[in-house]
């Protein structure tokens, strides 16, 4: 008789207070205890729902059932079968509109709570686990990854397993993307993400970082180089600012920038070169995971700080789950106000912005209720912080500088949805790149689609 | 890892490093520039190439001694090895169909005039050099800038090198008697750029600034090097760093300049007291 509990086991969990002057991660994770309990909870469906939202296409109830019989490494194995980042995947997937919201036991009650366990597998293997190093019969095939984030990652790693020789290209001195400059310690901490590379690495990966692609070399020549097809997995890392007046003023950042002092570069740390601004006083613009991660940076360097939003809290982009963690550790929601410009001292600091209060009219092209200016609301708010977290959009680097790739008007590289084939024959792309600021595990999926495809290419050539 | 193959004192602050990147000397043009960083910690700074060698894998770096990044890298020596080195980063200078030039460099700037001087004189542009420098002991590069100008001049705070004056004198000096230049460029600190550029557009002169604000990643991806051009945002690290100076708001890149000026005297002071014998 499986556990019928309507709830989820919950999650351990630091004290908001507490929790809000470190960079310690905030949920701690399941004992093995609590870990069988919640497997309990699955009812082993023959027909798998879960498994169809998973982009990744990991085999759910299988992993749960060796759970179950304690069985860990087991489990990790099946895992690893579909997935190259579990602990990645189980820590920030939005679960609930993917594998969880398929969930049967979701329909009366609370969902399994796969990523949780996800998660608990990957962890007790990081812990635990010896690390296996496959053989792999090499297939004589050459191919490159421009990009070292999920999308990168994913295609490579399941590249190396079909036995092509990868190597992927990276412009940080760091890979990992977004994993390592965007998403904070404390919601993902960097140990594991090196964990993750490592075992990529140890597939017989090549990690080239400190290679800015498009000027160190460009696609013709990672072809010359006797790649016989490249992915491009470059994300959309170039920030959107609000052209408003008084954003050049210094205390305005990008979330961006923000958060890369803050991940990569380990600015929170006394013992770090970089510098990052305290503030006192800090507005986010912006209501999506990214406005989250960068308030709660902002909390625990010791500010107060306020989310500014355009639409009502009812429509913030970001994870539920998301919110109200940010809710718990004291972060203040100023939703349905707008800045209009940035006010500055003498100096050149910013030291107020002044805003607009909104209403939420009909839905626009997006289906969303456009937000509409109240007229005579303006209102200014001091701050001495400013961080711009309204989106990203596609670095133009690549496709500058390579022919016969051809973007859209947003920049966003033209790529066949199922394939992830460009423009260009031989090239193929997944990601952000393709889609614009989407999810992790998106980029993930289409990374996996694109090596199939990369593999089926080279195979009939 | 970049192993470091020479290391030269050029002043009591500046120094030059020549460093194994061969797939960046490859690339590198006049213009572009390289961003390091020489430990785990440490972080991420923008340099310019100040010249490379295609055949041996070779460039070359000139920096000033500034602050705790700059001390840490000094620590380093022949045979060292920096930990990153990306690039080359950046739009090249445009250098070509010029028939006469005036390249003006102000102190540790020269090093970065310095290779869009060898490239514009290569092209067979007729090139003026004015170099500025504080006195005789901070002066760098002279030998370099006779070898690739048709006329140089040097300038100094003190006369203690060269003509007594600042560089806008003897630009000025030039201009005023007839001098005909397609374009002048000025590379040295934002407030020698910014009179330059005053100066030059009193003469309706096209002058090309090469900007140096803080910068991380070097890749545009956060947008902390911008500025305003045209009133338009621009990032430094992918739109330039060479923009029209006539278009440049200088008071906001002089601000922006100074973000970060408290943290970077406590990081000096912290281990390094040598921040007294700062130069600018």
């Amino acid at each position: 008789m499986p556990n019928m509990s309507p709830n989820k086991v919950p999650m351990p969990h630091q004290e908001p207070n507490v929790r809000n002057k470190n960079v310690a991660e905030v949920a701690t994770g399941y004992t093995l205890e609590m870990a069988q309990e919640e497997a309990d909870r699955c009812l082993q469906c023959k027909h798998k729902p879960c498994v169809n939202g998973c982009p990744v296409g990991v085999q759910i109830p299988e992993f749960i059932a060796l759970i179950k019989e304690g069985d860990i490494e087991g489990a990790y194995d099946k895992i690893k079968e579909t997935n190259a980042l579990p602990a990645v995947c189980g820590r920030v997937c939005p679960q609930e509109d993917q594998c969880e919201k398929l969930c049967v036991r979701a329909i009366k009650h609370e969902a399994v709570g796969i990523g949780r366990l996800e998660r608990f597998v990957a962890d007790y293997h990081m812990a635990n686990g010896e690390n296996k190093i496959p053989t792999i019969e090499k297939n004589g095939h050459k191919v490159a990854v421009v990009g070292a984030g999920p999308a990168g990652l994913t295609c490579a790693g399941d590249l190396a397993k079909k036995g092509y020789e990868v190597t992927v290209y990276e412009a940080l001195h760091k890979a990992g993307g977004v994993l390592e400059y965007g998403i904070p310690e404390f919601r993902l901490p960097k140990a594991i993400v090196s964990k993750e590379v490592q075992a990529l690495k140890d597939l017989g990966v090549h990690m080239e970082t400190n290679m800015v692609i498009g000027k160190v070399f460009d696609i013709d020549e990672l072809f010359e180089d006797e790649n016989e097809a490249v992915f491009i997995g470059s994300g959309a890392g170039l920030p959107n600012f609000m052209k408003i007046p008084g954003e050049n003023l210094n205390g305005v950042f990008s979330a961006n920038e923000f958060l890369t002092r803050f991940n990569l570069m380990k600015a929170y740390d006394v013992e770090a070169d970089t510098p990052i601004f305290k503030g006192k006083k800090v507005a986010v613009v912006g209501g999506g995971n990214v406005a989250m991660d960068a308030a709660r940076c902002a909390k625990r360097l010791g500010a107060e700080v306020y989310i500014v939003y355009r639409r009502g809290t009812e429509e913030l982009p970001a994870r539920k789950e998301e919110v109200e963690h940010a809710m718990e550790e004291g972060i203040i929601f100023k939703t349905l106000n707008n800045p209009v410009q940035v006010l500055g001292d003498d100096k050149g600091n910013v030291s107020a912005i002044e805003c607009v209060e909104m209403e939420l009219g009909e839905p626009d092209e997006s289906g969303r209720r456009r937000p509409v200016v109240k007229e005579g609301s303006n209102f200014t708010l001091d701050i001495d912080c400013m961080i711009m977290s309204i989106g990203t959009s596609p670095n133009p680097l690549i496709h500058r500088t390579t022919e016969g790739l051809d973007t859209n008007k947003w920049g966003c590289l033209i790529a066949d949805p199922k394939t992830g084939a460009t423009t260009r024959e031989g090239v193929f792309a997944g990601g952000d790149a393709v889609t614009g600021a989407a999810t992790v595990i998106l980029a993930m999926g289409a990374g996996k689609e694109a090596a199939q495809a990369m593999d089926d290419y080279i195979q009939n050539k | 890892m970049y192993k470091i193959v020479e290391k030269e004192r050029l002043n009591p602050t500046v120094t030059k490093m020549v460093v194994e990147a061969p797939a960046i000397a490859k690339k590198a043009k006049a213009g572009q520039f390289i961003i390091l960083r020489s430990h785990e910690m440490g972080e991420r700074i923008p340099l310019t190439v100040a010249d490379y060698d295609r055949k041996k894998g070779l460039v070359t770096i000139i920096y000033q001694l500034v602050g705790r990044s700059t001390m840490l890298l000094d620590n380093l020596e022949v045979g060292d090895a920096i930990l990153d080195f990306v690039g080359p980063l950046g739009v090249p200078s445009h250098v070509e169909g010029m028939k006469r030039v005036c390249v003006v460099g102000g102190g540790v700037g020269c090093a970065i005039a310095y290779p869009t001087a060898k490239a514009l004189y290569d092209n067979g542009t007729e090139v003026t050099v004015i170099t500025g420098f504080r006195n005789k002991d901070l002066e760098i590069l002279r030998d370099e800038f006779e070898a690739v100008s048709h006329h140089m001049y040097t300038m100094s705070d003190d006369g203690t090198v060269g003509e007594k004056g600042l560089v806008t004198n003897k630009l000025q000096e030039l201009l005023d008697a007839g001098e005909i230049f397609d374009e002048v460029i000025a590379i040295g600190p934002l407030v020698m750029m910014k009179f330059v550029c005053q100066l030059t557009k009193q003469y309706d002169v096209k002058t090309t600034v090469s900007m140096n604000p803080i910068m991380i990643d070097g890749t545009g991806m956060c947008g902390c090097c911008r500025l305003s051009v045209n009133n338009e945002m621009k990032f430094a690290c992918v739109d330039g760093p060479d923009f029209d100076g006539h278009q440049v708001d200088f008071d906001e890149a002089i601000a922006r300049s100074r973000q970060y000026a408290d943290f970077e005297a406590k990081a000096c002071e912290k281990d390094c007291h040598l921040f007294h014998k700062e130069v600018r």
